[in-house]
C-alpha cells in the first residue's frame, strides 16, 4: 500500500477515534460545567456501560441488532441510577467541595472497578457488532460500523447541543451553572439538578460504551484509557464547552491516529497528555473556554 | 520535650516490635516504613501545605529509577544509588513544581496527574532500558549497603527504620521550624502570606521539591531493599496510595503517614485473605474518610484531646 491510502486510513482510523473522544468526553464536560465537579469515576461508568451491554446481549436471542438495542437502552438508564444515587449519598454531603469530591469519585472508581471485577471476572469479553457491513475501498475495506459510529456521535452531540440550549431542562441546568444561588431563590431544586446533570453524564458515558463496545472489547480495567483522554479533550477544549470539546477531539483524534499508525500509540499518548498538562498551565481556561 | 519523648517512643516501638514479630509481619514493617517515608513527603505537600498532588507517584518512581537505572546498568553501589534516587525526586519535583505550580486548586491536581501519567508512558515506551510493565531485577551482590545485606530480612529492617527514623526527625524539625508556618500559611491563606511580602511560588516550590526529596528517597529505598523496579510503580495507583495514607492518618501530623501506612497496608492485606476484592476496600475507605473522618485518626484525636501533636 502506498503512502496516499495509507494516510486516509490513517485519517479515518483518527476519524474514529475523534467520535470515540467527544462521545466519551461529552458527559464529563456537561458535569464539569454545569456542577464543577471533576467526575473520576467517569471512566468507570464507561466501563461499566460496556460490561453491562455484554451482560444484556448474553440474554437477549436472536440477532446481534435486538440485543445491542436493548443494551443501548438499558445499560445507560442503570449507570444514571448508579451515579444518581452516588451523587444523594456521597457527593451531595460533601457539598461539592472540588478537592473532597476528587478523592470521593476515585474511591467510587475502585469500588465500581472492583465490583465489575467480582460479577463479570477478569476476562475481556466480545459484543457482536449490529451489523457487519464492510465499506469495500480501492485499497483497503473499512468496517460500516465504524463509520456508524461517527454519525451516531454527531446526532448525539446535536441531541445535547439542542437539550442544552432548547429545552425547559437545559435552561434549568444551565441557571444553576451560572449561579447556583440565585437559581435557588428563583425555586429551582439545585440537589435535583445536580443529581440529573450527574446521572446524565454517566448515562451519556454509558452510551458512548454501548456503542464503542462491539469494536472494542468490555472489560473491567477498560475505564483507564477513556477517562485520561476525555480528561485530555476536556480540558483543551476548555472546560464545560460543547463546541470546544468536539474541536479538541477532532484535533487529538486525528492526530492520535496518524502518530499511532506511523509512530507507536504509547507515543500519541505521551505527546497528548503533555499537551494537556501545558495548555492547562499556559492557558487554564482551554484554547475555547470563556475566562473563568 | 514531650513532642520528641513521644517520637522516640515509638522508633522504639518499631524495634521491639520487630524482634517479637514473626518474620512474615516483620518483613511487612519494612514495607509500611518505606511506603511511610513516601506518605511522610506527600503529607508535607498535601497535609501541611494544601498541595493536593494526584502525581507523586513520578516522584516515587523518580527516585526508584533514579537509583535502580544506576545501580543495574551502571553497577553503581546501593549507597550512592540511594542518594541519587533521594535528589532525583527532589530534581523531578523542582521541574515539575516550576509548571505545576502556577496553576492552583483543580487545575493543579489533573497537571500533577497528567504529568505522572506522562512518565509513566515514558517509561512504558522506552521499555528496553527501564524493563517497561515487567520491571527489573536487582540481584543479590547490587543490593549491599554498608555492610548490610539487603536480601535478608532483619538488615533490611535496620536500614527502613533507619532512612524512617531520618525522615522523620527532619519533618519534627521541619514543621516546628519558621518554614513549618510558612506551610501552614499557604495551607491557610495563601493570599494573606503574599500581602505580607511573601512569595508563595518560591515557597511553595521548595515545599514541593522537599516533598519530592522524601518520596525519592522512598522510591530508591523501595528499589533496593525489595530489589524491583518496574512500571506500575508509577502508575495512578501510587499517586493514590501516599494519599490514602495520609487521609486514613491524619493530614498535617508527623505519625499520621505511618499510622494510616501500618492500617491500610494490613486493611488491605486481611481483606485480601477474605476476598479477592482489595481494591474495593481501597475505594471504600477513600469515600468513608473523605465522608465521615477527613481528618483521619491523629488529626481527629489531636481535635479532640491532644492539641500539641505535631
Amino acid at each position: 500500500m502506498s503512502f496516499g491510502p495509507y494516510l486516509l486510513l490513517a485519517l479515518m482510523e483518527g476519524l474514529v477515534k475523534a467520535a470515540v473522544l467527544a462521545l466519551t468526553a461529552v458527559g464529563l464536560s456537561l458535569v464539569f460545567g454545569v456542577m464543577r465537579v471533576v467526575n473520576v469515576a467517569h471512566g468507570a461508568f464507561f466501563m461499566l456501560g460496556a460490561v453491562l451491554a455484554w451482560t444484556v446481549a448474553q440474554y437477549v436471542p436472536g440477532p446481534p441488532v435486538f440485543g445491542w438495542l436493548a443494551a443501548l437502552v438499558i445499560a445507560p438508564l442503570i449507570v444514571a441510577a448508579i451515579a444518581a444515587t452516588a451523587d444523594v449519598l456521597v457527593l451531595k454531603r460533601l457539598n461539592y467541595d472540588p478537592e473532597a469530591t476528587i478523592v470521593a469519585t476515585i474511591g467510587l472508581l475502585y469500588i465500581l472497578e472492583q465490583a465489575a471485577l467480582s460479577l463479570f471476572g477478569p476476562d475481556a469479553r466480545p459484543v457482536p457488532a449490529p451489523f457487519t457491513l464492510k465499506l469495500q475501498l480501492p485499497w483497503f475495506g473499512y468496517s460500516g460500523y465504524k463509520l456508524f459510529v461517527v454519525v451516531a456521535t454527531i446526532a448525539i452531540l446535536l441531541a445535547v447541543w439542542w437539550f442544552m440550549t432548547r429545552t425547559r431542562a437545559g435552561l434549568v441546568m444551565r441557571a444553576t451553572q451560572v449561579d447556583r444561588q440565585t437559581a435557588r431563590a428563583f425555586g429551582i431544586n439545585v440537589d435535583r439538578v445536580y443529581a440529573g446533570v450527574f446521572a446524565l453524564g454517566a448515562g451519556l458515558a454509558a452510551v458512548a460504551a454501548v456503542l464503542l463496545v462491539p469494536i472494542s472489547q468490555a472489560h473491567y480495567l477498560m475505564g483507564g484509557d477513556p477517562l485520561l483522554l476525555s480528561f485530555i479533550v476536556v480540558i483543551i477544549g476548555g472546560l464545560g464547552s460543547l463546541r470546544g470539546t468536539l474541536v479538541a477531539a477532532l484535533i487529538i483524534g486525528l492526530s492520535d491516529g496518524v502518530i499511532s499508525m506511523f509512530y507507536s500509540p504509547t507515543l500519541a499518548k505521551i505527546i497528548a497528555t503533555a499537551a494537556v498538562a501545558m495548555v492547562l498551565v499556559f492557558r487554564p481556561q482551554g484554547l475555547f473556554g470563556a475566562k473563568a | 520535650m514531650k513532642v520528641w519523648a513521644l517520637h522516640s517512643a515509638v522508633l522504639l516501638a518499631l524495634i521491639v516490635a520487630q524482634s517479637l514479630l514473626p518474620p512474615y509481619h516483620a518483613n511487612n514493617l519494612s514495607r509500611i516504613l518505606v511506603l511511610a517515608v513516601f506518605a511522610m513527603g506527600y503529607n508535607i505537600a498535601f497535609g501541611y501545605s494544601g498541595l493536593l498532588s494526584l502525581g507523586h507517584a513520578l516522584l516515587f518512581a523518580a527516585g526508584m529509577y533514579g537509583a535502580g537505572m544506576l545501580v543495574h546498568h551502571a553497577g553503581t553501589a546501593a549507597l550512592p544509588a540511594l542518594i541519587v534516587g533521594t535528589l532525583a525526586g527532589g530534581l523531578m519535583a523542582l521541574a515539575v513544581g516550576l509548571l505545576a505550580l502556577r496553576t492552583a486548586g483543580v487545575s493543579f491536581m489533573i497537571v500533577t496527574l497528567m504529568f505522572a501519567q506522562v512518565g509513566f508512558l515514558t517509561i512504558l515506551y522506552f521499555n528496553g532500558v527501564t524493563g517497561g510493565d515487567e520491571g527489573i531485577a536487582l540481584t543479590a551482590p547490587q543490593r549491599q549497603m554498608l555492610g548490610f545485606d539487603l536480601t535478608q530480612d532483619t538488615p533490611r529492617f535496620w536500614v527502613a527504620l533507619t532512612l524512617f527514623a531520618v525522615a522523620l526527625v527532619v519533618k519534627l524539625a521541619l514543621v516546628q521550624s519558621r518554614f513549618g508556618r510558612l506551610m501552614l500559611a499557604m495551607r491557610e491563606n495563601e493570599e494573606r502570606s503574599r500581602m505580607l511580602g511573601l512569595n508563595p511560588y518560591t515557597i511553595k516550590l521548595q515545599i514541593l521539591v522537599i516533598s519530592g526529596l522524601f518520596s525519592g528517597a522512598a522510591g530508591a529505598a523501595y528499589a533496593l531493599l525489595f530489589g524491583y523496579l518496574g512500571g506500575s510503580f508509577a502508575s495512578v495507583q501510587y499517586s493514590i496510595l501516599p494519599m490514602l495514607y495520609v487521609l486514613m492518618g491524619g493530614a498535617g501530623t508527623v505519625l499520621g503517614p505511618l499510622l494510616g501506612a501500618g492500617l491500610m497496608f494490613y486493611l488491605v492485606d486481611i481483606a485480601s485473605g477474605l476476598t479477592s476484592a482489595y481494591l474495593m476496600v481501597v475505594g471504600a475507605a477513600l469515600v468513608l474518610l473523605v465522608l465521615f473522618a477527613p481528618k483521619g485518626v491523629l488529626g481527629t484525636l489531636r481535635d479532640r484531646w491532644l492539641p500539641w501533636l505535631p
